[in-house]
């Protein structure tokens, strides 16, 4: 386990705000895929078994949507998140372009060129910062996606009112958009997602910082050698650790996590199967 | 009938001359004489030439010479000459209306009206132009004449004895040989009765018929025109009590003295009932052949629906000059000799074929109706009543049974499909006597594949069939596209049993209905049935749930019609409003939503097939950015695990080593 040893202090990744947040993401995303599928892949048997598992594809719609609304208030929630930063880091431009920033930056390509080195073995792993490029990839991924699956999904929730200015195709045109950029988010998230962040050898079976908000400093030190200097030398570090949860805590992290894991799996299984073998 | 065809061709050319108006009789027919004059003038009818050669000395004679050609074949008068032929058919109810009239309801004449080409018209019985008044030995009717005139088509062999609906046998070899034509033929006595005497002239009518001479209600009549008073003598010889009493046990003349075989004979005895239950109400009678048991229960054939009607009407081969009258019989009853028109019906049918091939399996009326204890199928207790039939039906049609081994078809576990159908429940278990049962369906008598055109469950005659109950339906269907009536086209269309199947209907506002019908309508729709699977619509409905539009939802049910027909649910007229059905806000706009979409097609759909494509692509290559990334990154992430372990294992050896010398720090804490 890389959870450390309880009685040590721990250095504080992500807010009370964050692991929330990531909570509901999971939750809604989970929510949205399977009722979403049932219906993308309805030509499945097991569809047919999970939409009744579901209650119905009546309920399972309702659930869509309510999955639909609290991923948007996630989402929301997130920005408005952002204007605390901003105050954090004293400017919009302190925020978007310190070097906390979850732009892209200059930085990310000689890191991703470097990174590429690393893994053909032609050099040493890159020393990391705050947030590597394909963190900052997923970040992104995100909203793309809440804009694409999200502006389709409400075209085809008010189909009536959004043929008032848009041909009727248009309704069959989201759809496709809808469903096949909901495959893509389903598909990356439950493979190198779960790979990048979660099942990475060296963290395996899980890394649970995302939930717990810690992670050992001895973690911190090898994973984001750049973010532990900065921290070490602006002197900000011991402010940054903060005590291990308790023990009953960190199962019921663990149970959430690996429940939502495992769907994960599940799904992605289901996906493969109703693409390769019962495709039509 | 030869001989008919001709005479009718002599008639029909006969005259061929206008005869001017002023001109004398004598003057006007040798215009026509002119030409039909010649023994060697002929015509050519249905490509055979006939003579059309009119013999002037024998009409002067007839009972007609005074008339005039154009008299009869009043068609030509005022026309060129020589005139077209053929002419039209001579209508001897000019004059003779009376006679036309009683033809004309005869079965003669009804057989013409239906077009039967056996019929016999005027000429046949009365020849043309040489008919003389029947009381002349030359006529063709005088009554030396009649029985060889009504043998020309009623003898043994004659295609109208032998397709036609006669139940007597032998009619003329037995009138020759009976007391009646004897006195006719042998000893030339003119007031014997021939065959007019009894069946009329012109009012040949069918034995059933109550109108006919010879029904039962009239032939004593009939028979007393001669044998006045005879009625007195029978009343003498069964004490005038039954005739009264039990007027349906005593039997017609008809009965004893069996028509066309009249013989010299004094009957002792009547043919009762009485007479037959003498020995069959025994209820230990057994056939001396195979057994069988005779016996007649008199209570049960008086509950019957042949209460009324005598053993030897049925039984009709008794001699009651016999001791034991019905040691004459040879043959089964036959059930036809009074239900003429179903017999004919049941001959028809695979039924009936079957026992006309002397297959042991084939249904007889008995198998059905019973014998002496036959019911109406109005009696609840009839096997043929409505909630019976489908027993009745089972046992020979249930899996396994008789008929159901040698049927090759495609009907399988037909009693039990249908007890489980909308029909059986209504039939069955709500009792409703209205519901279709087999017979609805199959007709009672005369049940025919369905390959056989003029079966009830041919494809062509399905509506029909389903409409005599759903009429309105059968209405609606008969305009739509799927009707034959409308369409013309090689492909198979669609009858009633393609979507709601033969004999397992289900109620159309069930689940299972509902669900199906994608399939049904999808195995001649392939194409716009798959791409229905691809919209909402299809993909909810595939999940098990019926509440989206399915086919009939937008194009209808019975009446479908081509989008392009105004009439057409889905037309430009029509379209929003099938829409606001489900979505009520539903505008012009919103019914342009493509409902048989499919992303495969450039052509049709170029829109959505750029859309599929692109985003195809865009998954395709996040997929193998993000895999290769994840594929090359693995070997890396396995060796810092690696490190990791070899650095945490130096590590608690380290640690391992320090612990020694200060054994009271316990070991759990290390972890």
């Amino acid at each position: 386990m890389t959870n450390g040893r309880p009685e040590e202090r721990q250095f504080v990744r992500f807010t009370r705000l964050n692991r929330t947040l990531h909570a509901c993401m999971i939750v809604s995303f989970m929510s949205l895929a399977l009722t979403g599928l049932t219906l993308k892949f309805s030509y499945t048997a097991w569809a047919a078994t999970l939409s009744r598992l579901l209650g119905g594809y009546e309920t399972a719609g309702y659930i869509h949507r309510a999955a639909a609304v609290m991923m948007f208030a996630t989402f929301l929630a997130h920005l408005k998140d952002l204007f605390r930063l901003k105050k954090e880091y004293g400017s919009w431009r302190g925020l978007i372009f310190g070097p906390n920033t979850m732009l892209p930056t200059r930085k990310d390509v000689t890191e991703f060129a470097a990174t590429m080195k690393w893994f053909v073995g032609l050099g040493p792993r890159p020393h990391y910062g705050r947030w590597t490029y394909w963190e900052k990839f997923d970040y992104f991924a995100v909203f793309w996606g809440i804009a694409i699956i999200g502006s389709t999904g409400l075209t085809l929730w008010f189909p009536v009112f959004f043929t008032r200015f848009l041909p009727g195709w248009a309704i069959n045109v989201a759809t496709i958009i809808h469903s096949d950029e909901a495959l893509l988010a389903t598909g990356f998230i439950f493979t190198v997602h779960f790979f990048n962040t979660h099942l990475r050898p060296e963290k395996f079976p899980m890394d649970t910082s995302i939930f717990t908000g810690r992670m050992p400093l001895a973690e911190l030190k090898r994973d984001k050698p750049l973010e532990y200097e900065t921290l070490v030398h602006s002197g900000k570090l011991e402010a940054s650790m903060a005590e291990a949860h308790p023990p009953i805590v960190l199962r019921t992290i663990r149970t959430f996590a690996w429940t939502a894991l495992a769907l994960g799996f599940c799904i992605v299984i289901w996906i493969i199967y109703a693409m390769l073998f019962a495709y039509q | 009938m030869r001989l008919a065809l001709i005479s009718a061709f002599l008639f029909t050319f006969s005259l061929p001359l206008a005869a001017l108006p002023a001109a004398p009789q004598e003057e006007k027919d040798a215009v026509c004489l002119a030409c039909h004059g010649e023994k060697s003038l002929t015509a050519t009818r249905k490509g055979k030439s006939v003579s059309v050669y009119v013999d002037a000395k024998k009409f002067a004679a007839s009972a007609h010479g005074s008339l005039t050609c154009t008299s009869c074949h009043a068609d030509l008068e005022g026309k060129d000459l020589p005139h077209e032929a053929p002419l039209k058919k001579v209508d001897c109810g000019l004059c003779h209306d009376a006679q036309q009239q009683q033809h004309a309801k005869s079965l003669h004449g009804k057989a013409i009206a239906r077009g039967d080409p056996l019929a016999p018209s005027c000429v046949n019985c009365h020849g043309n132009h040489d008919i003389v008044s029947v009381k002349d030995p030359r006529s063709a009717v005088a009554p030396l004449k009649v029985p060889f005139v009504c043998a020309q088509c009623h003898r043994e062999g004659t295609p109208v004895q032998l397709n036609r609906n006669i139940h007597q046998g032998n009619i003329i070899e037995n009138f020759s040989e009976s007391i009646h034509g004897e006195g006719l033929l042998r000893k030339g006595l003119i007031v014997a009765p021939n065959c007019a005497s009894c069946h009329t002239a012109h009012s040949i009518l069918r034995h059933t018929d109550p109108a006919s001479s010879i029904s039962r209600r009239n032939i004593a009549a009939t028979c007393t025109k001669c044998h006045a008073q005879i009625e007195a003598v029978h009343r003498k010889v069964i004490r005038g009590e039954l005739w009264e009493k039990q007027e349906h046990v005593l039997p017609a003349c008809v009965d004893c003295h069996q028509p066309h075989k009249v013989r010299k004979v004094y009957y002792t005895q009547g043919m009762a009932d009485a007479d037959c239950l003498r020995c069959h109400a025994n209820e230990h009678l057994k056939a001396s052949k195979d057994g069988r048991t005779l016996a007649v229960h008199a209570a049960e054939l008086a509950g019957s629906r042949h209460a009324k009607v005598a053993c030897s009407q049925c039984h009709s081969q008794v001699n009651a000059s016999r001791v034991r009258p019905c040691e004459t019989i040879t043959q089964k009853v036959d059930c036809a000799a009074c239900h003429a028109e179903i017999g004919q019906q049941y001959q028809r049918s695979t039924h009936g074929q079957l026992l006309a091939k002397n297959d042991a399996n084939a249904p007889t009326c008995e198998e059905c109706h019973g014998t002496h204890a036959v019911l109406g199928k109005q009696n609840s207790q009839s096997l043929t009543f409505a909630t019976n039939v489908p027993t009745l039906c089972a046992r020979c049609h249930r899996e396994g049974q008789k008929a159901a081994v040698r049927y090759t078809g495609r009907q399988h576990e037909i009693i039990e499909h249908y007890t489980e159908s909308i029909h059986g429940k209504g039939l069955l278990k709500s009792g409703l006597t209205v519901t279709a049962t087999c017979t609805s369906c199959h007709t009672a008598h005369s049940a025919l594949p369905r390959t056989d055109p003029l079966s009830s469950v041919n494809e062509k005659n399905v509506p029909a069939t389903c409409g005599a109950c759903h009429h309105g339906i059968q209405e609606q269907f008969e305009q739509s596209i799927h009707s034959r009536k409308v369409s013309t086209t090689d492909k198979e269309l669609p009858v009633c049993k393609d979507c709601h199947s033969a004999h397992s209907i289900r109620r159309a506002d069930q689940d299972g209905f509902k669900l199906e019908i994608m399939d049904k309508c999808g195995r001649c729709h392939q194409e716009i049935a798959r791409t229905y699977f691809d919209t909402y619509h299809g993909k909810v409905s595939r999940l098990g749930y019926t509440k989206t539009a399915k086919c009939y939802d937008c194009h209808g049910a019975h009446d479908i019609l081509k989008v392009s027909d105004p009439r057409s649910h889905l037309s430009r007229d029509n379209v929003v409003k099938t829409c606001q059905q489900c979505h009520p806000d539903a505008t012009r706009r919103f019914a342009g939503y493509l409902t048989h979409a499919t992303h495969h097609d450039p052509e049709k759909y170029p829109f959505l097939f750029w859309t599929f494509w692109g985003m195809t692509a865009l998954l395709l290559g996040t997929f193998v950015i993000g895999g290769l990334h994840t594929l090359l990154w693995l070997p890396r992430a396995l060796q810092m695990r690696r490190e990791l372990r070899e650095a945490e294992a130096a590590e608690a050896a380290e640690l391992a080593a320090a612990a020694k010398p200060e054994p009271p720090k316990p070991p759990a804490a290390d972890n």
